[in-house]
C-alpha cells in the first residue's frame, strides 16, 4: 500500500535530481529550471504531511495554503530571475555560468 | 489511488526529472520539466489536493514553462550549449552530494512517527467534518457542509475558505510581492542605453 513515506522519498529523489543539476550543469537557464524542481519537490512533502496529518476529518489546509503561497511567490520569482538572465545575455552574450567572472577574487 | 497508477506517475515525475538534467538541449530539459510537471501534478490529485494540482498545470506547466520556452527561444541559445561541456568535478560532486542527500531523506522520513501511514488508516471523515461545520452556524458557507454531507471534498471552498479568513494578510502581502515583482521585470528588462544616461 501505499504510506507517506512513498511520498516523501519521492519528494526526497526528485529534489535529489534538482540539486544535482544545479551543482553538475553550467546552462543558467537548466539551473534555474532545476531550482524550480526543488521547489516542486518541497511542495509534495507538505502536500503529503497536509494529507496524512487529518485533523477534523479533513486534510490540513494550513499546509496547503504554504503551498498556494509557495507556487505564487515561485512565479514571481521565476519572472525576475528570467529578466536578470536576459540582461546578462545582452551583456555577456553567453548563458554559460562561468561566463559571469566579476566578482571573482 | 491504486498502487500502480501511483508507480506510473512516479516513474513519470523521476524519469522525465532526470532527463532535464542531463539532455543537452535547452528545449529538450524545458519539455522534459513540463511533463515532470505533469506527473507532480497527478500525485497531488491522488492526495486529494485537487486545488493544489490544477495550479501545478496551470502556473507551472502552464505559465513558467511557457516563459522558460520563450526565453530560450528567443536567446537562440542552442549553438551555446554545443561548445561548452560541464567539467567531469562539478558532475561528481553534483551526484555525490545529491545522493547524500537522497540518502539522509530517506533514513530521515522512515523514522517518522506517523510514516507508515497508508492513505486507508488516514481516510477522510466527511460526515463527521459536514457536521461539524453546520454546527458553526448559518453565517458559515452552508455550500461546504452540504457538499461535505454529500460526500464530496469541496477542496477550491476549504481552501478559498482557509485562504481569505485566515491568512488574508498573507494573500494580500503576497499580491503586493507579484506587483512589486512585475515593476521590477519592466525596470530590469529597459534598454541599456536609457539606464546609463540616467547614471
Amino acid at each position: 500500500m501505499i504510506t507517506l513515506n512513498h511520498y516523501l522519498i519521492v519528494s526526497g529523489i526528485l529534489f535529489s535530481l534538482g540539486l544535482a543539476g544545479v551543482i553538475a550543469r553550467r546552462n543558467i537557464l537548466i539551473i534555474y529550471m532545476c531550482l524550480e524542481m526543488m521547489l516542486s519537490a518541497g511542495n509534495l512533502a507538505l502536500v503529503a504531511f497536509s494529507r496524512f496529518r487529518i485533523t477534523d476529518g479533513l486534510p490540513d489546509y494550513t499546509a496547503q495554503s504554504l503551498v498556494f503561497f509557495t507556487i505564487t511567490v515561485a512565479a514571481a520569482e521565476v519572472a525576475v530571475g528570467l529578466a536578470i538572465i536576459v540582461a546578462l545575455f545582452r551583456t555577456k552574450q553567453s548563458v554559460d555560468v562561468e561566463a559571469v567572472t566579476k566578482l571573482q577574487g | 489511488m491504486p498502487p500502480l497508477l501511483f508507480y506510473l506517475f512516479v516513474l513519470i515525475t523521476l524519469g522525465f526529472g532526470l532527463n532535464v538534467v542531463i539532455a543537452r538541449n535547452p528545449v529538450t530539459s524545458a519539455l522534459s520539466l513540463a511533463v515532470s510537471f505533469v506527473g507532480l501534478a497527478a500525485l497531488f490529485l491522488s492526495l486529494d489536493a485537487y486545488f493544489i494540482g490544477v495550479l501545478q498545470v496551470l502556473v507551472y506547466a502552464g505559465a513558467v514553462m511557457v516563459l522558460f520556452l520563450f526565453i530560450i527561444m528567443l536567446m537562440d541559445i542552442k549553438s551555446e550549449e554545443a561548445g561548452g561541456r560541464s567539467s567531469m568535478a562539478a558532475i561528481v560532486a553534483g551526484v555525490v552530494v545529491a545522493g547524500i542527500l537522497a540518502v539522509q531523506i530517506a533514513t530521515v522520513s522512515g523514522k517518522l512517527p506517523f510514516s507508515g501511514k497508508t492513505t486507508q488508516e488516514a481516510a477522510l471523515k466527511l460526515d463527521e467534518a459536514g457536521a461539524r461545520w453546520e454546527a458553526k452556524g448559518k453565517e458559515n458557507l452552508p455550500t461546504i457542509s452540504r457538499d461535505l454531507k454529500a460526500g464530496e471534498l469541496p477542496d477550491a471552498k476549504l481552501m478559498g475558505e482557509t485562504l481569505f479568513s485566515k491568512y488574508v494578510f498573507h494573500l494580500q502581502v503576497v499580491g503586493l510581492l507579484l506587483l512589486v515583482s512585475t515593476v521590477g521585470v519592466v525596470a530590469l528588462s529597459k534598454r541599456e542605453k536609457e539606464a546609463s544616461s540616467q547614471s
